[in-house]
This record gives structure tokens, C-alpha cells and sequence, in this order.
């Protein structure tokens, strides 16, 4: 499917973006320092191997969904560049190129046109991209209803016709539709009922074993993570502070936040209620503090943190577990509950 | 740890055969029905269900704050021993602040966004408990402090969209509880905030219940929320209570078809190894019924005799119901 | 124990087909069984089939006067009367729902097509493109709308295409206002970026897959607009500026039946309680019609 030298792999490098930035007026009249600018994403680094499912976690304000849209080509960075399959992407993707990386957001009821139908929808994706030649069309499309549960009486109905679970599952279909290689699912799942939710994780692990796909999967929930991913990026106000294979950040998790995400996670079978993870809240990503920016909230934090910004690294050699703190090899292990 | 009750044998809250529908001439449509469950002084019950179940609508009818054309069709709703429905709006009015109080899943429409937030914590006890307006600022200030919000006395001149999302569902904590009520409804007070927030705010709710001596009813989706804050649990399917029991004893062992479908598809933390299992089928339609159990078409266990008749809950063990002809792991 | 239930449960899995709940179209009620569009769709039928077949209808030839016998009361011969050169009131009645229902037809439809498409290019790009096309929106609504149009009727000489391109010259503004407002809206819902993601073209988006999203606030406008735009061209004949006599409309017969509207007050009424009715019409079907485009987009 790849038709350039490339391994296949997504890369972000050195990814900044910023919002409300002053604009040339501001700037004029000196206003510009008093100007609250939002920095979504502060030197991102990610990379989404050939056909592995990477979860990319993070609270309300860690840049994630920034992050995947610019993967995706919906956000231009501001600084830092995005690399797919040893091709630069920049701001302006050629059609080939936005073709390979798709995306299935969040909310079920707005990603789809409530007035196409479903046919019309996918069936104009095929022709203008000629995934198909014309006569076959049809077939494709009920091809692509099967691959993802549902049967070709859905090409004839609307998106309004649908359940929640029914949607995410058209959503999936459209993306898929384009033969992409890359999917970025973004929330996919937080949307539905939790008995839903299983079918389309399910649904999406099969299709990515299936057709070889490269999917990052942007949760909250850790659960659902721990399920399905092989390996799992956490961010924390506009970086990414851990990076480990799935099985080792929920066994050794090394970053403070990591740890407090883990512990604050509810459980089915620990019925008392310990003290609370974490403290406070993460502050405003307009007036960042410098140094660690979980400084603040860390139960493990040091002088040295509070004016140290720590990049993130690798913890030993021929270990792919990554770390962006000072201190992250002294933490004691978390205890088993 | 019960600091103000004044009979500890009366249910705070008793909820009997419960019906609520829209009423539509011959055929009303039912939304919740027959359910009935009691909640004792400073107990904290858990309604868990998926969208469609019904379990705001309980609470809501509890809270007198239907939405219009929807009605409570038949039942009681006691609180302490008065049936609330049979009050008058005025008489039902009073009780709401130092009786019954409510918190709701999304803070920013909750609160009043022209109001600034410390006053109106102080609302509530300036109406109810009579107290003056520097008192009433004073306890709002003091509840903000108990509900971990850092300088209470400057926040308190914010309005609800200057604060973070974890601090106004704080917010709603300190006015929710500011008369102190005996039994305080929450209706997914978690589900729109980040992990670790949720997790104090859970964690806060608990302390304050505990220390108000005040009872819990808690709606939610989350099982592990509810594993976690509530001691004992409905589980309502399809506009009725179709499992009652301990939290603990529901969890480790569902009697019902749908409780044990709800444990097998979620994913479990602790087990991560274990398939989702996802259940089959979508919830049925309130106007549109299966004949029988109304999980049936879904059920994995399902039996001819399922198809018949309404089944009604039953015990099927010290302190559990199960609305079941052939529970889990029992032989009939 | 928990695993064996596990295995029971999974196999009483079929893999369920899509099947289309009932439930989920509540929102999407037919159109016959919306009242107002019913009853508008059906007054506004019987004014086309009057106007359409109003040569079979009409009783005597529109144009012809007769000047003994000039404003006659309703009769056996005259339905409705004779106007002051003797013409068949009821004809020209009749014949005028042609060119009025015509012309408020056609002078909408230009408007309507050139406002939304400027509308919707102007919300969809935004920037200077943006900026430049609601400048002059601006400056068009700074203008009562009725100085505008006398002012172009006047330049451009009388008669009925005069009429279309004063009307369409002014009325276009409307259409482009609400279609932008509900293009900005539009534009972020997230199967536009989809689409956009999809590789599909600007143009393909918006004529595709936004405009149809949009454009019911348009067509309900449009509604009102017609009426208006009678109304209009009523105003124009009043000061000499509207459709040339003899031809038969509603606003010439209002206005050349006003200074008998003492004695033969049936003169301008009658004409006058057409155009409300076909306001009524009108109406009736825009209230029907936005209740069928109601956006379902939200459960």
C-alpha cells in the first residue's frame, strides 16, 4: 500500500501549537506580553509505528485532541514537523496524502451529514478518489457495511435513523472508505452507552488486525486503553510525559501524573475509597510555570523541579520506556491493590 | 456518624411502585415503572443503568423537577414518612435545601451564570434557615472551604464560567449541601469531569455524606464509581429495577442476565485480559415492549418461558432481588 | 464461575444485521401529516390551478372595456362588478393572480439563488472574502428597502423586467445574511471536516454537503419574501411605477379602486383580501415547511 521508501511510521517531531496569539495590532500597541496565549502543545514528540495501536492519553487540557489534528492535517503547527512513511507533511496535504491518514472523532451525531445518505456519503468518497471503477461501487459499498457489522439496508437510511454505537460504526465505514493507512480515533467511544462501547473497541482491534492498519486511539479512560492498545503515550499539559509499552507503564509506571492517572482510575473490586490520587488542578495552560509543569501537583516533587523543565528520555538503553522527570528511576513502585 | 436524624427506623427515602409516563389517552407511555427501593439514613444507594433505563427520570421525579409533559402516572415517593406527591408545591418547596438536595452531571447549566457563585451558595440558608445575609455569606464561604476549594473568600466572587470545571461541580457540592439535607440525589456528578477530578470529587462527596450524616442516591453509568462510593444498588433496565442488592455481593456474583452483560462489556482494570464481551441488541423502544421480560431478545440465558409474562423482582437471596425467571448461577 | 457464563453469554451472540428502529425517525414526520404545510400546499395548489386556468375560468376577456357600463354592483352577468372603464372585475381577478403570483415568484427566485450561494461562499472562506461581501450587505441595509427600489425601478424604466432587477438588485442581502449565519455554524460541524479530510473540494462541500444543511432558513425567508414582493410591487403602482395598465394585477385594481371606496368599496377590497390570502397561503406553507426542515441534528 506504501508507495514511497518509507517503514510505514507516523512522526511527530518538535510539535508546538499555540492559540490566540496576538495578532499584528496587539503586537503594535505593546499589548502583546499581557496577551493570554494558550500553548496546547509545547515540543510534542510521537511516533505511531506500522500497524501498532498506540494510545494517547491525557486529561482535559493535555493537547491530545490538538495533537491528533495535527497529525491529521487539520491543524497547521506552529512550529515542529510531521513526517508519514519518510514524506514531510506540511500545512498543504496533496489528496494522496490526507487519503492515508483518517480520523473518527467523538461525538456520533455531528460527524455525519444528517441530511445524505449514507450511500451518497461514502459512495462520493469512492468515486472522486476512483477507489473503485464506477459499476462497482455498489459492491464496495456493502463491503464496507460489512467489514464493520451492519447490513446493506443502512446505505438507504440517514445518519438520524441510527443509534449512537450504529453511527461510530457508519463513521468508521467512511473513514475506512479511502483505504487509509493510518486511522486517528478520537474518543471514539466516550460518547456511548458502556455496553457499546465494547463492540466498537472490538470493532476497531479487528479491523486493525485485518487490514494492517496504524490506529491511535486518544481515551480518558485508562480501562479501555489497558484493553486494546500495545502501547500507550501520556500527556500532561501540551507534552508527553511517559511513553512505555502497555503492559510496562501499568506495571512500572516511572512519571508522577502516570501514577496518580493509574490510582485515580475507579475500580469494580476495591470498594474503600483511599485519599485521592492527586491534589488541585492542573493549572491554566495560558500562565504555565516554569520548570516541571506538574510540579505543583506532584506528591514527589523537588527544589530542582520547580525550575528544571525535564525533557522526556529514555530510562535505560534497549528500554523503550520514556520519562519526563528528573527523578523518575528513585519512585517507589506503586502498591499492589 | 448519623448527626441528624431524628428515627433511625423510618427510611429516608422511599420510593413505592413508581410510575412515570407521558400520558397519551388510551396508551400512556411509560418511562419508569413500577420501581420501588428505600434508602436509610446516611445509606448510600447506587441507580446504575445506560441511557434509556429510566434512572434519571427517578430521580428527577424525586426532585419534583420532571420535564414537562412527563408525569409521575402512579406510586409514592416518602421521604422520612411524608409522601411527597400528595404535598403541595409550596409544602414540597420547603423541603427542597434542608431535606432533599440535588446535584446534576453538568455544573456550567446548573448554576446561574449572571450570579456570582458564593451567593448563590448563601440562597438556599438564607430561605430556609432564616439566616442574615453576612451569616448566609459566612457558612457559603465555610462550605466552599469544606469542599477543598483554595481561597474561599476571594472565589466567592467568581461566576461559574471563571472557574474550572472540577470547581463548579465543587460549587454545586457546597450549594447542594448548605442546608444540610438529610438525602442528597446526584445524577452523574462525575461523568463530565477529568479522572483525577473525579476521583476527589468522589472522594469529597463520601467525606461530607459521612460527616452530615446525610443519605446517597447516586445515578450513574460507571459500575466502578458505584462499586466504589455506594453500599447498596439497582440495577434498572428498560424503566424498571431489575437487580437490588449489596454493592458487593451484586458485583461479585449478578443473579441478573443484564447486570452480569453490563460487568462482561465494560472494561475491567484489573482484568484487562478479559474479551469484551459486548451485549447484543439495542434497548427497546418504552412504547414498543417485548412481551415478557424486556430483555429477552437480548438475553444470552433466555428460555421460552421468558417470553411471556412480566417478570417481577424476587428474592433470590439474604437482602438480593433479581427480576429473573432463571437467575445466573442458580438452577431452577 | 465467571468464565464459564462468559462462554454462555458469547454464544448466544448472533451477529446481529442493522435493523432500522422505528424509534430514532420519531423526529421525521412525514409531510402530509404536518397541518400548516397541508393546508398552505393546498391554498396555495388552488391559486396556481386559478391562475393557470384563467382563461377557463374567467367569465369575460380582462381587457375589454365598456364604457356604458362602468361600476356595475356585482351581478348575474358581472360577478363581481364592472371597474371604472367597465371591465369585468372578477376576470381581471382572476387573470391578475398570473402576474402576480408570477411575478413574486420569479422576483424571489433570483435573490434566493444569488443570495445563498454568496452567502455560503462568504461563511465558508471567510477572510477578506468574508469581510468584502457583508461590507456590502451593509451598505444594502443601511438602505430602507423601499428607497432602493423605487430609486432602480425609476432608472430603469417601468415594466415588469425592471421590476425583477430592482427587487432582485435589493432583496438578495436578506438571503445571504441567513445563509452565512448558518454556514458558520455548519462549517464546524465535524462531517465538514471529515469531507474535508476525505480530500473533497471546497465546491464539493458546499454545494454538496453544506448547503443542503442550510438552506431551510432560506426557503422559509423565501415564503414571507414572495408575499412581500407583491406587496411591493403594489407600492409601485401606487406611485406609477409598477406594471403597466391595462394589464391586470392586484395592486393596480387596489390602487384604481381607492377613491371609490365609499360607494364601490368591492373595487379594492376584493383585490386586497386575494392578496392576504395569498399571504395566508404563503405563510402557512413556510410555518410547514420549517417545521419539516427542522434540524434534527440532536437526538
Amino acid at each position: 500500500m506504501s508507495t514511497s521508501a518509507g517503514d510505514g511510521t507516523l512522526r511527530a517531531r518538535d510539535v508546538a501549537v499555540s492559540f490566540n496569539r496576538p495578532g499584528l495590532l496587539t503586537r503594535t500597541l505593546g499589548r502583546g506580553r499581557a496577551h493570554p496565549v494558550v500553548h496546547a502543545l509545547d515540543g510534542v514528540d510521537l511516533t505511531l509505528r506500522h500497524g501498532e495501536m498506540l494510545a494517547l492519553v491525557g486529561e482535559s487540557g493535555s493537547g491530545k485532541s490538538t495533537l491528533a489534528n495535527v497529525l491529521v492535517g487539520r491543524q497547521e503547527p506552529d512550529a515542529g514537523t510531521v513526517d508519514y512513511d519518510g514524506t514531510r507533511l506540511t500545512g498543504h496535504r496533496s489528496v494522496l496524502q490526507r487519503r492515508r491518514i483518517q480520523m473518527v472523532f467523538q461525538d456520533p451525531y455531528s460527524s455525519l451529514n444528517p441530511r445524505m445518505t449514507v450511500r451518497r456519503a461514502i459512495g462520493e468518497l469512492l468515486r472522486v478518489h476512483d477507489i473503485v471503477p464506477g459499476p462497482e461501487v455498489g459492491d464496495e459499498l456493502i463491503r464496507l457495511m460489512r467489514l464493520v457489522g451492519l447490513d446493506e439496508d443502512a446505505l438507504d437510511a440517514y445518519p438520524g435513523q441510527f443509534s449512537g454505537g450504529q453511527r461510530q460504526r457508519l463513521a468508521i465505514a467512511r473513514a475506512l472508505a479511502v483505504r487509509p493507512d493510518v486511522l486517528v480515533a478520537d474518543e471514539p467511544v466516550s460518547a456511548l452507552d458502556v455496553s457499546v462501547q465494547a463492540t466498537i473497541l472490538n470493532l476497531l482491534t479487528e479491523l486493525q488486525a485485518e487490514l494492517g492498519l496504524s490506529v491511535l486511539l486518544i481515551a480518558h479512560n485508562l480501562a479501555v486503553v489497558r484493553s486494546q492498545c500495545q502501547r500507550v503515550a501520556v500527556m500532561y499539559l501540551g507534552r508527553i510525559v511517559e511513553v512505555a509499552d502497555v503492559e510496562e507503564i501499568f506495571d512500572n509506571p516511572r512519571h508522577p501524573y502516570t501514577r496518580a492517572l493509574i490510582e485515580s482510575i475507579p475500580r469494580m473490586h476495591r470498594s474503600r475509597l483511599r485519599q485521592p490520587a492527586v491534589t488541585g488542578e492542573p493549572p491554566s495552560p495560558i500562565d504555565l510555570p516554569p520548570g516541571c509543569r506538574f510540579a505543583a501537583r506532584c506528591p514527589a516533587a523537588r527544589d530542582r523541579c520547580l525550575t528544571d523543565d525535564p525533557a522526556l528520555r529514555i530510562l535505560q538503553a534497549d528500554d523503550p520506556h520514556e520519562v519526563a522527570c528528573h527523578f523518575a528511576e528513585e519512585l517507589q513502585p506503586l502498591p499492589v491493590i | 456518624m448519623s448527626a441528624n436524624v431524628t428515627d433511625t427506623a423510618v427510611p429516608t427515602l422511599e420510593v413505592r411502585d413508581l410510575r412515570i409516563g407521558i400520558r397519551r389517552g388510551r396508551h400512556d407511555v411509560v418511562l419508569v415503572d413500577d420501581v420501588s427501593f428505600s434508602v436509610a439514613p446516611g445509606e448510600r444507594y447506587g441507580v446504575v443503568g445506560e441511557s434509556g433505563s429510566g434512572k434519571s427520570m427517578t430521580l428527577r421525579a424525586i426532585a419534583g423537577l420532571l420535564p414537562s409533559g412527563v408525569e409521575v402516572l402512579s406510586g409514592e415517593i416518602a421521604y422520612a414518612g411524608q409522601d411527597l406527591l400528595a404535598m403541595s408545591p409550596r409544602e414540597r418547596r420547603a423541603l427542597m435545601g434542608p431535606g432533599i438536595a440535588m446535584i446534576f452531571q453538568e455544573p456550567l447549566t446548573a448554576l446561574n451564570p449572571t450570579a456570582r457563585v458564593g451567593a448563590q451558595i448563601a440562597e438556599g440558608p438564607r430561605e430556609h434557615l432564616g439566616l442574615s445575609r453576612r451569616q448566609a455569606r459566612r457558612l457559603a464561604v465555610e462550605m466552599m472551604r469544606r469542599t477543598g476549594i483554595p481561597d474561599p473568600e476571594r472565589r466567592a466572587q467568581a461566576f461559574p464560567h471563571e472557574l474550572s470545571g472540577g470547581m463548579r461541580q465543587r460549587i454545586m457540592i457546597a450549594l447542594a449541601l448548605s442546608c444540610s439535607p438529610r438525602i442528597l440525589l446526584c445524577d452523574e456528578p462525575t461523568t463530565a469531569l477529568d479522572v483525577t477530578v473525579a476521583d476527589q470529587v468522589l472522594k469529597l462527596l463520601s467525606d461530607l455524606c459521612d460527616d452530615l450524616g446525610a443519605a446517597l442516591v447516586f445515578v450513574t453509568h460507571d459500575l466502578a464509581v458505584v462499586a466504589q462510593t455506594c453500599q447498596r444498588i439497582g440495577v434498572m433496565y428498560s424503566g424498571r429495577i431489575i437487580e437490588k442488592g449489596s454493592v458487593t455481593d451484586v458485583f461479585a456474583g449478578p443473579r441478573h442476565p443484564y447486570t452480569l452483560g453490563l460487568i462482561e462489556s465494560a472494561p475491567d482494570f484489573d482484568r484487562p485480559d478479559r474479551p469484551l464481551v459486548p451485549i447484543p441488541g439495542t434497548p427497546p423502544n418504552p412504547a414498543d415492549l417485548p412481551p415478557g421480560c424486556a430483555f429477552n431478545p437480548r438475553c444470552g440465558f433466555v428460555q421460552d418461558d421468558c417470553r411471556i409474562d412480566r417478570v417481577e423482582l424476587a428474592s433470590v437471596d439474604a437482602g438480593r432481588e433479581a427480576a429473573c425467571l432463571h437467575p445466573v448461577g442458580m438452577s431452577r | 464461575m465467571t468464565e464459564a457464563l462468559v462462554t454462555a453469554t458469547a454464544a448466544g451472540l448472533p451477529r446481529r444485521p442493522f435493523r432500522l428502529s422505528r424509534n430514532r425517525s420519531r423526529a421525521l414526520r412525514p409531510w402530509y401529516r404536518i397541518t400548516p404545510l397541508v393546508t398552505g400546499l393546498t391554498l396555495v395548489t388552488f391559486l396556481v390551478l386559478v391562475a393557470v386556468l384563467a382563461p377557463l375560468i374567467a367569465t369575460h376577456d380582462p381587457l375589454t372595456q365598456n364604457l356604458t357600463a362602468i361600476l356595475q354592483p356585482p351581478s348575474a352577468e358581472h360577478w363581481l362588478g364592472t371597474d371604472k372603464v367597465g371591465r369585468d372585475v372578477f376576470s381581471r381577478l382572476v387573470f391578475g393572480a398570473r402576474i402576480d403570483l408570477r411575478v413574486g415568484f420569479l422576483a424571489v427566485l433570483i435573490p434566493f439563488v444569488v443570495g445563498s450561494l454568496l452567502g455560503a461562499v462568504s461563511g465558508y472562506f471567510g477572510g477578506i472574502i468574508d469581510a468584502v461581501i457583508m461590507r456590502i450587505v451593509d451598505v444594502f441595509f443601511a438602505f430602507p428597502f423601499y428607497v432602493l427600489v423605487i430609486a432602480l425601478v425609476y432608472v430603469l424604466g417601468s415594466g415588469e423586467r425592471a421590476i425583477y432587477l430592482a427587487i432582485a438588485a435589493v432583496s438578495w442581502v436578506s438571503y445571504c445574511r441567513i445563509v452565512r449565519a448558518e454556514v458558520l455554524v455548519a462549517k464546524n460541524q465535524e462531517y465538514v471536516v471529515a469531507a474535508r479530510l476525505g480530500g473533497l473540494s471546497h465546491a464539493r462541500i458546499i454545494g454538496g454537503h453544506i448547503l443542503r444543511n442550510v438552506i431551510a432558513q432560506a426557503v422559509v425567508y423565501a415564503m414571507s419574501d414572495i408575499v412581500l414582493d407583491i406587496l411591493a410591487i403594489v407600492t409601485l403602482g401606487y406611485l406609477g411605477l409598477g406594471i403597466q395598465p391595462p394589464a391586470p394585477d392586484w395592486g393596480g385594481m387596489i390602487i384604481d379602486g381607492q377613491p371609490f371606496i365609499t360607494t364601490q368599496w368591492w373595487l379594492a377590497t376584493v383585490p386586497g383580501l386575494a392578496v392576504v390570502f395569498t399571504g395566508l397561503a404563503l405563510s402557512l406553507t413556510g410555518d410547514g415547511l420549517a417545521d419539516l426542515l427542522a434540524p434534527e441534528r440532536r437526538k
